[in-house]
């Protein structure tokens, strides 16, 4: 009974925090020129599909979504090899360089994006990758940006009892076998979190496409929305129906696993 | 010693696998992010369009930064502005939110999952319809305002305005840090709790003597992530002002994205990216400094 005055500040900060998004929602099914009635309608008269048949025109919303779905699961691929690779190596293989390495894996994790963006735009350039999909995927595969997730898969395969390896040893399985056998099948948890995290990122990521890309129709999504805003201005009825079809599969996703989202977000927080 | 048995050997040799194994994160740390970060140090003290050959003139571009630059300290100043307010106000909001859906009321799981979720689906579609709900004669921030009887401001049209509505947006993506939170809330012991409770100490003063002290290094964490991120912000202003009003929210990321990629000054960029870089580092040991006298560990 004691908690009933908490409902107050909870309700209005879940109507603050939902409110774009049905905003978003309604906007974008109130048909051409509903968005700019004053005052605001807070939910369209009828459900009127025309503002999706104009970002479908011309350029589609429809192809950047196919742009942004490969992107996506390609570095989704690359980070979940590279990372639980690397993984494996920190957490399980001994060297004289392991800790040192450690300590620079986690430095890296403090990096702004920009310092090793102008070079490696240049070097890009010189490989005559630019407007391609090349720089947006291959780095995923050497580990670059996966600090974060090689950290959280190291912590996962550290938690596997070294009596396992020990045991697939003994009967002569060797290191590749060992994680392709041992250690991925038991992170399976913890490689979900990384691929939801990465495929996130991937699809939410503007800055990258931004700099690499400039053929409109290798868009994707969030570069093709803001491309859209040239073109349409204010309209904002096809802005948000170029938006719902953006948020979508990341709200589905969120939905369907947000248990591994929050024990991912609940790592870094230094249950260390 | 034939090739086999070499080969044998190296198998067996636990360090060989061990940079085996290690060798795609190295290739691209060397490739894509040390040997870059040495590039940009270097182009930091060249002049150079980005195509040609970098010409080396010294300090000159810092001293150009920090002596003549009409756009430097403004955007350094609206920088640090915007990452304090998002950093502690985001700080405050998530603890509360964390501590809120932290109590066993009805309806707890729905309310984490709002709070969780603009942290997870974020990015320019969210910018875009925020641009639309802050817009000052047709958005619907206003008009609520309005009902209420309080005449809205003109949000981003304004330089005054422009800042804080940057910053209330980042409030709704501030459920991260909320999780982290409630993590750190579960992990502390109940019979500190009880032992308060039978001590007849209020809610209030259980939160500020309890809970704020044993969440202490949690909220050090959530403080210097949301800094590191918060200093480096950019498709917030690029999507949404372009800089503007009046350069209001001409942030560090922005100006040095277009001193690189619109005007082609890239080693003036570089040496941009730099000082970002450097301010990033020391205000983390700073708030680390500072923190050592009043975060408390538990235990070890």
């Amino acid at each position: 009974m004691a908690l009933i005055p908490l409902y107050v500040p909870l309700c209005i900060a879940a109507f603050f925090f939902v409110l774009p998004f049905l905003w978003m929602l309604s906007g974008a099914f109130k048909g051409p020129g509903g968005v700019t009635a004053f005052p605001p309608r807070f939910w369209p008269s009828h459900i009127d599909g025309r503002n999706f048949s104009t970002a479908a025109a011309g350029v589609s919303m429809w192809r950047y979504f196919g742009n942004s779905l490969f992107i996506a699961v390609v570095s989704t691929v690359g980070t979940l090899l590279s990372s639980s690779l690397t993984a494996f190596a920190f957490a399980h293989l001994r060297s004289r360089a392991r800790g040192p390495l450690f300590a620079v894996l986690l430095a890296t994790l403090m990096l702004p994006p920009f310092i090793t963006l102008i070079p490696s735009y240049a070097i890009y350039q010189q490989l005559g990758w630019l407007d391609t999909y090349l720089p947006l995927t291959v780095p995923s595969f050497l580990g670059v940006g996966c600090a974060f997730y090689i950290f959280l898969l190291r912590q996962f395969f550290l938690g596997i009892p070294k009596e396992l390896f020990e045991a697939a040893r003994i009967d002569g399985a060797g290191r590749l076998r060992q994680y392709a056998s041992i250690a991925l099948p038991l992170a399976k948890p913890a490689l979900i979190t990384v691929g939801l995290f990465q495929f996130v990122a991937s699809w939410n990521d503007f800055f990258g496409p931004l700099i690499f890309l400039t053929d409109s129709s290798k868009f994707t999504l969030p570069v093709g929305i803001r491309f859209f805003q040239s073109l349409y201005q204010t309209d904002y009825g096809t802005l948000m129906a170029a938006s719902c079809v953006t948020v979508a599969p990341v709200i589905l996703l969120f939905l369907v696993a947000q248990k591994f989202f929050v024990q991912g977000i609940a790592t870094t927080g230094g249950k260390t | 010693m034939n090739v086999t048995m070499y080969w044998r050997r190296l198998r067996r040799s636990e360090s060989a696998a061990f940079w085996l194994f290690l060798a795609p994160w190295l290739a691209g740390f060397l490739g894509l992010t040390l040997g870059p970060m040495l590039f940009s140090l270097f182009a930091a003290f060249t002049r150079w369009n980005g195509v040609g050959t970098p010409h080396w003139i010294g300090l000159q571009n810092f001293r150009v930064m920090f002596t003549s630059d009409l756009d430097f300290w403004p955007s350094l100043g609206h920088t640090f502005l915007y990452a304090g307010a998002r950093v502690a106000l985001g700080t405050v909001l998530a603890l509360a939110l964390a501590a809120m859906v932290n109590t066993r009321i009805v309806g707890r799981t729905f309310f984490r999952t709002v709070f969780f979720l603009p942290a997870i689906v974020t990015g320019v579609p969210l910018f875009v319809v925020w641009s639309w709900m802050l817009d000052p004669s047709g958005g619907v921030l206003n008009y609520l305002l309005g009902k209420v009887g309080i005449q809205g401001p003109e949000w981003l049209a304004s330089s005054t305005w422009a800042i804080p509505a940057l910053v209330l947006m980042s409030l709704t993506a501030t459920g991260g840090a909320m999780i982290v939170f409630l993590s750190g809330l579960q992990d502390i012991p109940l019979e500190l709790r009880d032992a308060a409770l039978v001590d007849g100490a209020g809610w209030w003063q259980r939160f500020r003597r309890i809970t704020v002290p044993l969440l202490s290094p949690v909220i050090l964490f959530n403080v210097i992530m949301g800094l590191i991120g918060s200093l480096q912000v950019f498709a917030e202003p690029y999507v949404m002002t372009g800089g503007g009003p009046e350069h209001t929210t001409y942030f560090l990321g922005l100006y040095l994205y277009n001193e690189a990629f619109w005007y082609s000054n890239v080693g003036y960029a570089s040496a941009l990216a730099w000082v970002q870089f450097l301010v990033v580092v020391v205000l983390t040991v700073v708030v680390l400094r500072f923190s050592r006298r009043h975060v408390h560990h538990l235990g070890s």
